[in-house]
């Protein structure tokens, strides 16, 4: 009885179903088909007899066993931590002192320029930051003239820089645009509780630490936890954009690492089971930070 | 000694102020400062020193690229290759937000995991790269644009959009006898243009910016399949090979044979405004429309 009326149904809606199977079939052959070649990650390429030879978890433990394998992991998490807490950060205290701005119309200028690198891409973005940062660089020229160092810095051939370098050019890139949801959040904000406090004599500051933050703190918890599951993905566009032969000891993430082995050494067995490594991870990962943010959410509104 | 509330006001905002201008620059200067390199003089602007005024005006730069054949090939494809992806795209993804949106679809909840799944795993490089070659994709110009017209958050800020209109829409169009594409194509998908225009608005500045496709799937077809940020990107790391020689005060003109009367700076500044100001014509307009985008896409994604 029960089926018939799922048939009945599934038959009643068949237009809704001719539209989104093709879409389907499309998903399943651009995004599903390609997991099959995991199994790469368990085999071994014999070029003698031109096959893949099944070995187990042999390229796992060569992995795990490779020096690489720690300063590649260390580069990604150390890139993708200082990313994290300089992007927060940033962008938290700007869209902060964006809503403090009064004037509707400066307000509007100051967040469509501040979204403006968002829009470009990393390449424009590398060649400007490269620019900025030159031996006759205006950062360089700006520090001399104001007489802090006396020989410019060499800010790209310096591998202790690169993490920083990295987290600043995301910080430079993304802050205007990070700044929406949070601006979002405080639109939320009830005007009386600023009145209020307003009348008991606080001032500017007691009110953005008393009334602002809290306001919009489930947002940012959220946020935090929901990018500590693509701890992972440090990205590889700005590494590969902006790293050098002096810097790649501590410029190579993990997606730079696939690229070399795979493409450019044609290890695709290494290779693969790296980045299925870094899936496999980065989906415990996020499915815990979505079981941690559902409940710290519910807390925040309590 | 205590400061009165109107004056301490007029403190924080002039420092606010001062600050905002301060982010200002740090967000314009380096365009601006590339702007002036690509109006100045080729040669002279080796000598550095160019700040946000050219010093000596000329558009010859601007001359050199457009008649180079290699970066005219470039620019039409990027073109090409964004224009199919956006139509393509934005009729993909709003045709299956539309059935998504509709709640009495029966297989609502397993094909909406079924697409929010590829948000999370992802094959990864090489069996992608395995994919496209069995789909003879490589070094093709289909690659530009085929595999990437789904995208999972694309039908996630479309779906919820359309979750918000109001249901009546749809059921007029039902009992005139509408098909659903129909209802879909002439009765929903014209009120959805704002969401439209912010999602248009994502994937063509992301196919536009994109230079790694090229670089991993077309770059052996070069002079046919290139794009205006893989040229970038070529020039880019071309003169970071001469950083050395740069720091010497030793650069000449080498890197820019093919080009007339200009200099790697030149060319690269030049190449850089190009590709950089579609993009900025455009996204001031529709900010209104991606603020909103924005926020829906983090709130029920």
């Amino acid at each position: 009885m029960r089926t018939r009326t799922i048939w009945s149904r599934i038959i009643q809606q068949w237009q809704l179903f001719a539209m989104i199977v093709p879409v389907m079939v499309y998903v399943f052959i651009f995004s599903y088909l390609p997991l099959g070649g995991w199994a790469m990650a368990f085999q071994r390429y014999r070029p003698q007899r031109e096959v893949q030879e099944w070995v187990g978890f042999e390229q796992f433990e060569f992995l795990f066993g490779d020096a690489s394998f720690f300063r590649v992991m260390r580069n990604t998490l150390g890139m993708s931590v200082i990313s994290l807490i300089l992007g927060f950060t940033c962008a938290i205290f700007l869209a902060l002192m964006i809503n403090e701005i009064r004037q509707m119309k400066f307000k509007r200028v100051v967040q469509t320029i501040s979204y403006m690198p968002h829009f470009l891409s990393w390449v424009i973005a590398a060649a400007l930051i490269s620019d900025f940062l030159s031996s006759r660089g205006i950062l360089n020229t700006v520090l001399m003239q104001l007489g802090i160092i006396d020989a410019p810095i060499i800010f790209r051939a310096n591998p202790d820089y690169f993490w920083w370098l990295i987290g600043w050019s995301n910080v430079w890139k993304s802050v205007g645009w990070n700044t929406i949801i949070y601006l979002a959040a405080m639109t939320g904000i009830d005007p009386a509780l600023y009145e209020s406090a307003e009348l008991d004599g606080a001032g500017r500051f007691s009110r953005i630490w008393h009334i602002t933050l809290p306001g919009i703190k489930s947002t940012i918890l959220v946020l935090v936890i929901m990018n500590m599951g693509w701890i992972l993905n440090a990205g590889f566009e700005v590494q590969w954009l902006l790293s050098n032969d002096l810097t790649i000891n501590t410029a190579e993430t993990i997606d730079l690492f696939v690229i070399r082995y795979g493409l450019n050494q044609r290890n695709y067995s290494l290779a693969t089971a790296f980045g299925m490594f870094k899936t496999v991870v980065s989906i415990i990962l996020l499915t815990a930070a979505n079981f941690v943010s559902k409940r710290v959410a519910k807390e925040g509104l309590m | 000694m205590k400061i009165s509330t109107k004056t301490a006001n007029r403190i924080f905002d002039t420092c606010n102020t001062i600050f905002m201008l301060f982010i200002i620059v740090i967000m314009l200067y380096p365009f601006l400062n590339t702007l002036a390199i690509s109006l100045n003089n080729a040669t002279d602007s080796i000598k550095g020193g160019i700040y946000l005024w050219p010093r000596i005006f000329t558009l010859s730069n601007y001359g050199s690229i457009f008649e180079n054949e290699l970066l005219l090939t470039a620019f039409r494809n990027s073109v090409a290759r964004t224009v199919l992806s956006t139509v393509g795209g934005l009729f993909i993804c709003s045709m299956t937000g539309y059935v998504l949106s509709r709640q009495e679809f029966i297989a609502r909840k397993f094909v909406t995991i079924y697409f929010l799944m590829t948000m999370y795993v992802s094959a990864g490089l090489i069996p992608t790269y395995f994919l496209y070659r069995d789909l003879s994709l490589i070094n093709n110009f289909h690659v530009y644009w085929l595999p990437g017209l789904f995208g999972a958050f694309n039908v996630i800020v479309i779906r919820t959009y359309m979750q918000g209109l109001p249901d009546s829409l749809v059921e007029a169009a039902r009992i005139d006898g509408a098909s659903e594409f129909r209802t879909f194509f002439q009765v929903v998908l014209p009120i959805c243009k704002p969401v439209l225009a912010t999602v248009g608005l994502w994937i063509s500045v992301g196919n536009w910016n994109d230079w790694f496709t090229t670089y991993i799937y077309a770059s052996s077809r070069r002079s046919t399949l290139t794009t205006l940020q893989y040229e970038l990107m070529a020039v880019l790391s071309e003169s970071m090979a001469q950083m050395g020689q740069q720091q010497s005060g030793a650069i000449a003109a080498q890197g820019a044979a093919a080009f007339n009367n200009t200099s790697p700076i030149a060319i690269r500044a030049t190449i850089t405004i190009v590709a950089a100001v579609p993009i900025l014509l455009v996204y001031p307009f529709l900010q209104k429309y991606f603020v909103k985008g924005v926020h829906v896409g983090s709130v029920k994604g």
